[in-house]
């Protein structure tokens, strides 16, 4: 919306820098192939590309705005309109299950190669869209767009050497790390690794300290409240959950929870294999239930909160710009209501003010009886009924406390994307409202 | 090479270092054992437990940034005084005044950096199975790591007391505002009324005591400061050390057995 050429102006030195270091990096990668993986064919695909980036690159410098490669503003619409909540939930699910289920093919080094290079390229364009920097080149959020490119580098990394352990254990073969146990002294070998590691993040701090100046604001005023107020960073999770539930949920039960389910982690993954080395198929559900609750219940909601949260926490496209004006419909109905009145066709219970404290308490438990039973149902019922059909296995090898604390830890995490779905699908608000005591749910 | 001699055959050279240079295997096994910050090292370690594809060496580098915090911190304890008066100018000064002004900036983004690789080492460690016995304590003092690294980061982000400052230090803490049963807002507070007089208050309340105020105030920022400069880096050492004595206690780096 507020694209013009004196923002494209400012852009161009950072893009053109930009793409001659993807040549850069590209030309580097071309070179190693040629020489010392004698794979010639990818070598010239590479160059090629870095060619293309250095076109890129003039283009940006150019010198004229109208040069600078961006996306084409239809593209821009487009994604804007197709993304929300729903969507974006969804299609990072889908994301992450599709690397999962392909892993054997996204872990090659070219493949994995030709993925980086498209999400620096659909960056660098992205980054000529005005909206899109202005959120992304917030000094903080500079850190988030950095972890994001490191979890992907990382888990490319551990999930590489899976697939080859898992490969090898199928055929009776031991994990790499094992071929790979010889001794060797630490000095020499390891105290120079750190010695370099050191070096290393020395120079990186201190190169991202000079280009980069830390954001100072006005003076702190208790009275000029900015919108949106966001909490730092890494709690934007945190506050995004406060969308589908109330602060004592989202703030306080929930993180506990969250600290104390790692914190029992090793007590309740009894699987004896996969200690010490880089396994996925012999650690399937923990590697699941792991990454389901890092990489999309914590990172994805984190981006979520950071990048496409703006004023009045609404939701705006990547590309969209941040208006204070934007207006979300909330028609969202508790479940009381949409029981007693919009099913029965009944007001809800109501008891005079001057009742025992009893009927006051009936009547509570009375008009908030629907959403009681389904939790009811939901955490005291499912245990027993799961520890009899999917976990049987589980149950008899973990014993009943071990049992009960890893499924209640299950169930308290999967209530996230449950209400989640509920309230895109049913605009459901609270399951119990009960505000005579601060409780909703 | 005669100068270098000279000085490593000097009485004050041998003084300092117990142990000649490392040059041959017999002194490479010495160095590890007589010099007492390479001593948290074994003498040899397995190939694979230093390879960069099994650690990244995230450990380490989470522990090299948390060094660079405190080196960093210390010098901006100089310049910074947590007031109402003076907080935010003295930030101001140290853009704008303080010559090599990058102080701030480093230990910010060394700061964000320290989260990431938290994280990071966590993952590794997931991923690798290396949580698994013996090493399940292990973790556990990690997980604690983990929380205080956020509550380090959390605490240090009001000190600038500018807007972006107390705003997120307003909403984070608000939360506590909410917990069941202590918070004033919180489901259940209602249950803590002795003889009708409602116990917990806005001025009684768990967010009271993270913030010393019924808002984010002087008394915050006092508070916070003395948590972030002095009271969890201190439990982050305490805890670091018996993370490190684990890590040998346990069997040095976790591999296949
Ligand atoms: C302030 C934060 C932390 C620092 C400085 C730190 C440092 C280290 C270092 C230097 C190692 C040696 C191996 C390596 O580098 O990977 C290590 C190992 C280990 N860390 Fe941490 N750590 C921190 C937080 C954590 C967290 C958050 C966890 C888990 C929740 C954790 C769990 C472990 C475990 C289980 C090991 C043993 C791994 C093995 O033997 O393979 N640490 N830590």
């Amino acid at each position: 919306m507020h694209s013009n050429g004196l923002f494209l102006k400012d852009v161009a030195g950072f893009l053109g820098g930009y793409y001659t270091a993807l040549a850069v990096m590209n030309a580097v990668a071309a070179y190693i192939l040629w020489r010392r993986k004698h794979q010639t064919g990818w070598a010239i695909v590479w160059t090629a590309f870095a060619s293309a980036l250095m076109v890129l690159a003039s283009l940006a410098m150019s010198g004229s705005a109208a040069w600078v490669p961006a996306l084409p503003q239809a593209v821009r619409s487009l994604v804007n309109t197709l993304s929300g909540p729903v969507n974006y939930t969804a299609g990072t699910t889908a994301l992450l299950l599709i690397l999962f289920v392909f892993r054997k093919f996204f872990v090659q080094p070219m493949v994995a190669w030709t993925v980086l290079n498209g999400a620096l390229v659909l960056m660098g364009l992205s980054m000529a869209d005005e909206n899109f920097a202005s959120i992304v080149m917030k000094p903080d959020n500079v850190p988030i767009v950095g972890l994001v490119f490191l979890l992907a580098f990382f888990t490319w990394v551990a999930t590489k050497q899976a697939v080859v352990n898992d490969e090898r254990i199928a055929q009776g073969l031991p994990p790499m790390e094992k071929v790979n146990d010889e001794k060797v002294l630490v000095w020499p070998d390891l105290v120079y690794t750190e010695l370099i590691c050191m070096v290393g993040v020395t120079a990186f701090l201190l190169v991202w300290a000079i280009l980069l100046q830390a954001p100072l604001e006005e003076p702190a005023s208790s009275v000029k409240t900015p919108n949106p107020s966001k909490a730092p960073w890494y709690f934007l999770g945190l506050q995004e959950m406060l969308v589908y539930f109330d602060p004592w949920y989202a703030g306080v039960a929930l993180p506990s929870m969250v600290i104390f389910g790692l914190m029992a982690l090793p007590y309740l993954d009894f699987n004896k294999k996969g200690n010490g080395y880089y396994s996925i198929a012999e650690r399937k559900f923990s590697y699941l239930t792991f990454q389901f609750g890092f990489l999309e219940l914590w990172i994805t909601l984190i981006i979520l909160g950071t990048f496409l949260r703006g004023p009045n926490w609404n939701f705006f496209g990547p590309f969209e710009y941040w208006s204070p004006y934007k207006v979300e419909v909330l028609n969202n109905v508790d479940l009381p209501q949409m029981f007693w009145v919009n099913l029965l066709n009944r007001p809800l219970p109501r008891v005079a003010a001057d009742a025992p404290w009893y009927a006051h308490v009936g009547t509570i438990l009375l008009r908030e009886s629907p959403g009681l039973l389904i939790m009811a149902a939901y955490m005291l019922l499912l245990p027993p009924l799961l520890a009899v059909t999917a976990f049987r296995n589980y149950f008899a090898k973990m014993g009943f406390i071990r049992y009960m604390v890893m499924i209640n830890l299950m169930l308290l995490m999967l209530t996230l994307p449950l209400k989640m779905v509920l309230r895109w699908t049913l605009n459901l608000k609270y399951l119990i409202s009960i505000p005579e005591f601060s409780l909703n749910f | 090479m005669a100068l270098g001699e000279t000085i490593r055959n000097s009485q004050i050279w041998k003084s300092i270092f117990r142990h000649p240079m490392p040059l041959d295997r017999r002194n490479r096994i010495v160095v590890m054992l007589t010099n007492f910050f390479l001593h948290l090292h074994p003498v040899s370690i397995k190939k694979q437990g230093i390879a960069l594809s099994f650690t990244w060496c995230m450990g380490g580098v989470t522990f090299f940034l948390f060094l660079v915090e405190t080196v960093t911190g210390v010098l901006l304890m100089f310049y910074y005084r947590p007031t109402l008066e003076w907080a935010y100018n003295d930030i101001l000064a140290l853009r704008d005044v303080t010559s090599l002004g990058i102080l701030r900036e480093l230990h910010r983004w060394g700061a964000h950096a320290m989260v990431i690789t938290t994280w990071l080492h966590m993952y590794r460690v997931f991923l690798t199975g290396s949580y698994k016995p013996p090493r399940e304590f292990n973790w556990v003092i990690g997980v604690i790591l983990l929380l205080l690294t956020l509550l380090l980061s959390f605490t240090g982000y009001l000190l600038p007391w500018d807007q972006l400052a107390i705003w997120a230090i307003t909403v984070g803490s608000n939360m506590a505002r909410a917990s069941p049963i202590l918070g004033y807002e919180g489901p259940g507070q209602q249950l803590l009324t002795i003889g009708g007089i409602d116990m917990i208050t806005d001025g009684s309340d768990a967010r009271f005591g993270l913030l010393g105020a019924r808002f984010v105030g002087e008394e915050t920022l006092n508070r916070f400061y003395v948590l972030h400069c002095i009271a969890i880096p201190l439990a982050v050492a305490l805890l670091l050390a018996i993370h490190f004595w684990r890590v040998r206690k346990d069997g040095g780096i976790s591999g296949p057995l």
